[in-house]
């Protein structure tokens, strides 16, 4: 196996199960998407070209926030959230096992059908 | 970020021979290398001993949703439940589809498992573990089952 990736594993309270749930949900995807450069943004700015209202927004955040994916900084007078990557590759790792798995069960059955 | 694993593989044999070996509870125990009990049945659960050394211990266990001859095979499971002493039955379960469809030269097979957004943390924290070494040796011996019977 080349990826050791459960070292990555969060010790304490495992985060994982409600991170699917708080990217199950298209508003916080694109705010994922907004925040993926890496530079933390003000409320005021995710506010602004959205439909959503400044409470909706913040809202938002704080699923992402509870699912350790954003993190807010305080920037002067004003939050500022910044994308946490570190539990999307925990997930990807989790998904990657799983999927690595049904690519082993697939050439058995390969291999069973073919002879 | 997906939310769902999907596979899809070219197999060299007709749709009804990859429908067999779906749908026929020996012969998916074969490859899937499991001892299942009795037919699957839409609706019901099947279940069986895992065939697979150093897992023998281990209970597989699914519930048959679709089987749509040489079309859909799909059923619900708990990835990864291999620990005797836990009681999966209030998780929910992720479901398992697979979907022929008839090529030029046989069958593409597509495979999707979804819902994974209802795994509990602590499970796959589980797979985790359960995932450390096992699969290390497990490679190694489906490589040598490929090799030997390609």
């Amino acid at each position: 196996m080349s990826r050791k990736s459960h070292n990555r594993r969060r010790s304490g309270p495992a985060p994982q199960a409600v991170l699917f749930a708080a990217l199950g949900d298209k508003t916080r995807l694109a705010l994922v998407a907004r925040l993926v450069s890496g530079q933390p943004v003000s409320i005021s700015q995710l506010t602004a070209g959205s439909q959503l209202t400044r409470q909706a927004i913040t809202k938002h955040l704080r699923v992402l926030e509870r699912a350790g994916l954003v993190r807010s900084v305080r920037a002067g007078r004003e939050n500022r959230f910044a994308l946490d990557p570190r539990p999307l590759h925990a997930m990807q790792t989790y998904l990657d096992r799983v999927s690595h798995h049904w690519d082993q069960v697939l050439l058995r059955l390969k291999a069973f059908v073919e002879t | 970020m997906p939310d769902k694993i999907e596979k899809q593989i070219e197999l060299k044999a007709p749709v009804s021979r990859v429908w067999r070996a779906l749908t026929d509870y020996r012969e998916f125990g074969e490859w899937f290398c499991v001892a299942i009990e009795r037919p699957f049945e839409p609706g019901k659960p099947a279940r069986g001993h895992i065939t697979y050394p150093g897992y023998e211990h281990v209970i597989w266990q699914v519930v048959i949703q679709q089987m749509e001859p040489d079309r859909l095979f799909s059923f619900t499971w708990h990835p990864y439940a291999v620990d005797p002493n836990t009681d999966y039955s209030n998780e929910t379960p992720t479901l398992v589809e697979f979907r022929l469809e008839k090529t030029a030269t046989g069958t593409r097979l597509a495979l999707t498992e979804s819902g994974f957004e209802n795994v509990p943390a602590h499970r796959r924290a589980e797979a985790f573990r359960m995932n450390d070494g096992g699969w290390t040796e497990q490679m190694k011996n489906i490589e040598n089952h490929v090799t030997q019977k390609p």
